[in-house]
């Protein structure tokens, strides 16, 4: 069995709802970071799937530029959270709960 | 032999000076002994005056970039001159706060800086990736400045929040972008435009999860309902400067690249997802001015305001029409001077600690404080859309805009909401007015760079609203070449 599109498509389908999912229903900082990134490798998944099956290379290119992004992103939310965890010895995000609307 | 294309640099000066400007304030603080903030301010001033005269000589130059990723037409460049207006405000706001609240550092100028950088990138995108690279040069310093106040644990909070909710959305948006791209097989607006003749919206549905996926993405910046919920605590945690810049920059950062996305890139589908936008302008709009009435506290009240103005603007993007791009971008000009303004006199009113926040405490403060009283009227005047302020001239010509595009039921609504708007917004001036005076040991100082920021957007407020005619000009150039 040759492997398609579809798949590269389901896959990162499944990576991207197992992400959204777990910022949802996650209460761990982390965790949820964890899952954010899930997200935007899904992303790569589907943009490398397109890139490969339609043989035009920006795909590829632009998978470098979400990898970037995601660790400036990681980086900034770790720093976050340690700034967090030393006020608040938690990273729980229902520890975070001093306004409410 | 590999040829070296010829790289139009003149298309990001302003970023670069705006860049150049940020790196300096880095080293200048990282070796400056003593007291800097001086320093650092006046060089964060000169990137921003040097930004804004590069901008304006660019002026009808329409200078395109990299492989047409970056264009610079007068759209482009009407931005960039809002975030450097924007900024400097922000940094005349900033300085007595900072010693203030006894939180200053360097780094502060350079958070600014570097996301006005992100800002102006996303103005000129003609490409969807690098509109989603400006974005998040545009996003990640702003989580910073929310977190900024880092003993403080409502600021952390804003942090997470903030963070949390714009990484969310970032994934949603790249997403969407690689549906749009498998469909299309290019991510540049031009040619998107040219691949989407003769498609329809609903014919494809890999498009239709695309768009769908990058409207969201982009309505969680710009804070549309439903996707709103992270802007109150955000605001309201974040230091009260930094809380103005959030409210007038990445906002206008967000509609001008929804407006090229919209009317250029995907002006063929326009006529699919207008009812979509309809919903949300109506939604946006009741939502943000009924839960205002209901604030206690006048950042949160800000707060859901700026949700609300969010709303008047996006009727002006559901016309999809040249006057209704015109109306958004005066409105947004409108929108800094008064939101500026607002927030000024809370910082003035303000004490150590982000104390005297509530509205009740602004009672009889006409009498004691006649300037702050009046200054403050006159902004939550314009706020409330009542002439001969800059507020009545940008809702005007928004609502003007709709009713020529046919889409009545839009601006009955927006007057309706306008209305419902007057009564929070008033409230405030008769709190200060009619009220007997609060029990207050409060002690108002006028710094005087917190008064330059004041007098400047009460300067604009009036003018905008009593002299348009050079501001519609300035607006009617500015789209040309975009239509």
């Amino acid at each position: 069995m040759s492997i398609g599109l579809e798949h590269f498509l389901l896959l990162s389908g499944v990576i991207f709802t197992i992400g959204v999912i777990g910022v949802i229903i996650r209460r761990n900082a982390i965790v949820i970071l964890m899952c954010i990134e899930l997200m935007l490798n899904a992303s790569n998944l589907a943009l490398i799937g397109f890139s490969v099956f339609s043989g035009n290379p920006d795909g590829q290119i632009m998978v470098f530029f979400v990898i970037a992004v995601a660790a400036a992103e990681a980086a900034v939310g770790l720093a976050l959270f340690v700034v967090m965890s030393r006020n608040r010895k938690s990273v729980n995000v229902d520890d975070f709960n001093l306004m409410k609307w | 032999m590999i040829e070296i294309p010829f790289i139009n640099l003149a298309v990001i000066y302003p970023e670069i000076a705006i860049f150049t400007a940020s790196v300096i304030v880095l080293l200048v603080d990282l070796f400056m002994k003593g007291e800097k903030q001086g320093t650092l301010s006046t060089i964060t001033m000169l990137g921003f005056a040097a930004a804004a005269i590069i901008a304006s000589r660019q002026w009808f130059h329409f200078e395109t970039g990299f492989s047409d990723a970056l264009i610079a037409d007068n759209f482009a460049l009407v931005f960039k001159l809002l975030f450097c207006a924007a900024g400097v405000l922000t940094l005349f706001l900033s300085v007595h706060y900072l010693n203030r609240e006894k939180i200053f550092r360097g780094e502060y100028f350079f958070l600014i800086l570097s996301s006005t950088v992100g800002m102006m990138i996303l103005a000129s995108a003609n490409e969807l990736i690098t509109a989603f690279l400006g974005l998040e040069v545009m996003s990640v310093p702003l989580y910073l400045l929310a977190g900024y106040d880092k003993k403080k644990l409502l600021s952390n909070e804003a942090a997470l929040k903030y963070f949390l909710m714009g990484a969310f959305a970032s994934g949603i948006l790249i997403y969407g972008i690689a549906f749009v791209y498998g469909n299309l097989g290019t991510t540049n607006f031009d040619e998107i435009y040219r691949a989407l003749q003769g498609k329809t919206l609903y014919g494809e549905p890999l498009l239709l999860l695309g768009l769908g996926l990058i409207l969201i993405g982009f309505s969680f910046k710009t804070a549309f309902v439903p996707f709103h919920s992270w802007v109150p605590d955000v605001y309201v945690g974040t230091p009260t400067p930094a809380t103005a810049f959030f409210s007038i920059a990445p906002k206008a950062a967000g509609f001008a690249i929804l407006f090229r996305l919209l009317f250029k890139a995907f002006a063929p589908m326009m006529p699919d997802i207008t009812g979509i936008l309809w919903v949300l302008a109506v939604l946006t709009m009741f939502a943000g001015n009924l839960i205002a009435i209901a604030q206690r506290n006048i950042k949160r009240m800000l707060a859901y305001s700026s949700i609300a103005h969010a709303g008047y603007i996006l009727i002006a993007l559901t016309t999809g029409t040249a006057d209704g791009a015109k109306a958004a971008i005066l409105y947004l000009l409108a929108y800094t001077a008064m939101n500026v303004g607002a927030f000024g006199i809370v910082i003035l009113l303000g004490r150590e600690g982000e104390k005297d926040l509530s509205i009740a405490g602004y009672s009889g403060l006409s009498r004691r404080h006649p300037i702050a009283a009046a200054a403050m009227a006159l902004f939550m005047f314009s706020l409330a859309g009542i002439p001969p302020t800059a507020g009545f001239i940008g809702k005007f010509y928004i609502f003007r805009g709709a009713v020529s595009a046919g889409f009545i039921w839009l601006a009955i609504l927006g007057v309706v909401n306008s209305l419902i708007s007057v009564y929070y917004y008033l409230r405030v001036i008769v709190i200060m007015y009619m009220k007997p005076e609060a029990e207050s040991d409060r002690v108002i100082t006028y710094p005087l760079s917190l008064m330059v920021a004041i007098i400047l957007a009460a300067w604009g407020t009036v003018q905008i609203g009593i002299f348009p005619n050079s501001w519609l000009n300035l607006v009617r150039d500015s789209v040309s070449g975009f239509f």
